[in-house]
C-alpha cells in the first residue's frame, strides 16, 4: 500500500514536472522575432520562428546545443554532447555586435580551454552565415533585401535609388 | 713588359678586394630583412564565406570619400569582368566561376606587405609601414614616377590619370586615418555582412587561419595565402580551391620584393668608392712613361 502511494506520488510529480517544463519552455519559444538590434542600413527582419520550427524540427542547427538539442557539429558535441538546456540560448547572448574591439578580440585571445569558442563570428556573421547558409542549401530565399528592405541611408551608401549615379554624365556607364 | 706585369697584378688585386667586400656587403644587407612589427594588425579573408553583395566596395567608398561609381554597389552586372582597383575603387570583389555550381568570390585591395615592394621602390620615401600593419602613403613628397604601381606584386596602386594637374598613387590605406590607428577595424570589415574579414593581430590569425583550416577538413586547402608571400601580408586568405583559379599567383616568390635586388643594390657602394680609385690606377699604369718614352708603345705595335 506505502508503496503504491510513493508510486503514486513520484508520478503526479513526473507529470507536474513535466507539464511545468514544456509550459516554461512552451512559454519562453517565440512565434515571432524582429531582429533589428544591429540594423543600420536595413529594416528589421520579421523572422518567422515558428515557421522555421515547423519545417526543421531541430533546434540544435541554428542553437547549437545551448536548447539542449543534440549538438550539429561533431567538433561541439565532443564536449557538449550532454551539456544540456543552457540559460541563454538568443543568438546575442553570445554572439557580440562589434566583434573587433580590442576588448573583444583580447577576451577572444584569452578564451579557455584555447581552442574552441576562438574562431565565434560576432552577431551579424551568425545570423548571416546561420541563415543564408541554410538558405542556399534548402533553397530559402538568398537575395539581401529577400529578408530585409534596405533603407534610406543604406541606398545612400550603395549609391542606388534615389541616389543612383547620373547615367547622362556617365554615358558610358548606361550601356553597361 | 715590366709594366704589363704590373698592371696585371694590380688588376688581380683590386679584383679580389672588391669581390671581399661584396661578400661581406651582401651578408650584412641579407640580415637586415624585416619580421614585422609585433602587434601589428591583419586581416583574415575566407573567400569561402563570401556571397559577392559588394558591401565592402561600397562602405570603402564612403568611408574614403571616392568619387561616385560608375553603377550602383548593388549591380551585379559588374561581374562580367574581372576588374581591378583603381582611383575611384581601393577595393573590387571579382566572381569566379570554379566548378558548376561553384561561384567564389574575391575581394581585392592592398595587402599591405610586411616588406612592402612599393616601399621600396619610392625613392621619395612617400610609403610608410606603420606598427600597426598598415602601409600608408603621403601625396604630399610623391613625385609621382609610378615606380610603385610597378614594383607591386598585386597590381594595386592605382593613379588618377584623371587629374593632369595633381595626379596622385591611390591605394587601400587600411583605414589607417579614420580607424586602424584607433584600434578599430576597416570599413570594409565592419560592413561585410557574412564576416568573410576577421580582424586581428596577424599573429593570432595565422594560427585561426591553420586553425580553421584542420577544424573543416576538406574545406580549405592547406595554405594561407600571405602568410609567407612575398615575405608575408597583414592581409591573408582562405580558399577552398588552388588560389591561382580565383585571380591569385599562386606561384608567387616567399621571399620579400626587395631581396631581388638587395644583392644588387649592396655592390653600389663598392662601386662609387671602389671604381674611381681602381680605374684611376688602371689608367695610371697603362699610361706610365707615355710622356718620356715612345719608344715602348712603338715597341708593342710590333
Amino acid at each position: 500500500m506505502h508503496a503504491v502511494k510513493q508510486t503514486m506520488i513520484l508520478g503526479v510529480t513526473a507529470v507536474l514536472m513535466m507539464l511545468a517544463a514544456s509550459l516554461c519552455f512552451g512559454a519562453g519559444i517565440p512565434d515571432k522575432v524582429s531582429i533589428g538590434d544591429i540594423q543600420k542600413y536595413y529594416a528589421p527582419v520579421d523572422f518567422n520562428h515558428a515557421a522555421h520550427i515547423n519545417s526543421l524540427k531541430d533546434c540544435g542547427l541554428c542553437h547549437h546545443h545551448t536548447t539542449g538539442a543534440q549538438v550539429a557539429d561533431p567538433n561541439c558535441a565532443r564536449c557538449h554532447k550532454n551539456s544540456g538546456a543552457q540559460p541563454v540560448v538568443s543568438c546575442k547572448g553570445c554572439h557580440v555586435a562589434e566583434p573587433f574591439t580590442p576588448e573583444a578580440l583580447k577576451q577572444q585571445r584569452d578564451q579557455h580551454p584555447p581552442i574552441y569558442h576562438r574562431d565565434k563570428p560576432g552577431l551579424k556573421a551568425a545570423y548571416h552565415v546561420s541563415c543564408l547558409g541554410c538558405h542556399q542549401k534548402m533553397g530559402g530565399p538568398t537575395g539581401c533585401q529577400d529578408c530585409h528592405t534596405r533603407n534610406d541611408s543604406g541606398d545612400a551608401l550603395f549609391k542606388s535609388g534615389k541616389y543612383a549615379p547620373k547615367a547622362p554624365a556617365k554615358p558610358q556607364a548606361a550601356h553597361h | 713588359m715590366i709594366e704589363r706585369r704590373d698592371f696585371l697584378k694590380g688588376c688581380l688585386a683590386c679584383g679580389v678586394t672588391a669581390a671581399t667586400v661584396s661578400v661581406a656587403g651582401g651578408k650584412a644587407m641579407a640580415a637586415g630583412s624585416f619580421e614585422g612589427y609585433p602587434d601589428a594588425m591583419g586581416v583574415l579573408v575566407d573567400l569561402t564565406r563570401c556571397v559577392g553583395c559588394r558591401s565592402c566596395e561600397a562602405a570603402c567608398n564612403a568611408e574614403q570619400k571616392l568619387p561616385e561609381p560608375d553603377l550602383p554597389f548593388d549591380d551585379t552586372s559588374v561581374f562580367k569582368d574581372k576588374r581591378r582597383t583603381t582611383e575611384k575603387a581601393y577595393t573590387v570583389v571579382n566572381e569566379y566561376k570554379v566548378a558548376d555550381k561553384e561561384t567564389l568570390y574575391r575581394k581585392m585591395q592592398c595587402n599591405h606587405c610586411t616588406e612592402p615592394a612599393c616601399l621600396s621602390s619610392c625613392f621619395v620615401n612617400a610609403y610608410t609601414k606603420t606598427k600597426e600593419g598598415a602601409v600608408i602613403y603621403n601625396a604630399k613628397v610623391c613625385v609621382g614616377c609610378r615606380n610603385c604601381m610597378i614594383a607591386c606584386p598585386f597590381n594595386i596602386p592605382a593613379y588618377s590619370y584623371s587629374s593632369p594637374l595633381n595626379p596622385l598613387v591611390q591605394k587601400c590605406i587600411f583605414c589607417y586615418d579614420t580607424r586602424l590607428k584607433d584600434g578599430k577595424p576597416p570599413a570594409c570589415v565592419d560592413i561585410c555582412p557574412q564576416q568573410v574579414m576577421t580582424f586581428g593581430r596577424r599573429a593570432d590569425l595565422i594560427k585561426l587561419g591553420h586553425d580553421r583550416i584542420q577544424a573543416n577538413p576538406g574545406k580549405y586547402v592547406d595554405k594561407l595565402y600571405g602568410e609567407k608571400a612575398v615575405g608575408g601580408t597583414s592581409w591573408m586568405y582562405l580558399s577552398s580551391v588552388d588560389f591561382d583559379k580565383v585571380g591569385f599567383d599562386g606561384h608567387i616568390q616567399n621571399e620579400p620584393i626587395i631581396s631581388n635586388v638587395k644583392d644588387f643594390l649592396g655592390f653600389v657602394p663598392m662601386v662609387l668608392s671602389i671604381w674611381p680609385a681602381l680605374f684611376t690606377g688602371v689608367h695610371l699604369l697603362a699610361t706610365k712613361n707615355k710622356d718620356g718614352h715612345h719608344d715602348h708603345e712603338e715597341g708593342d705595335h710590333q
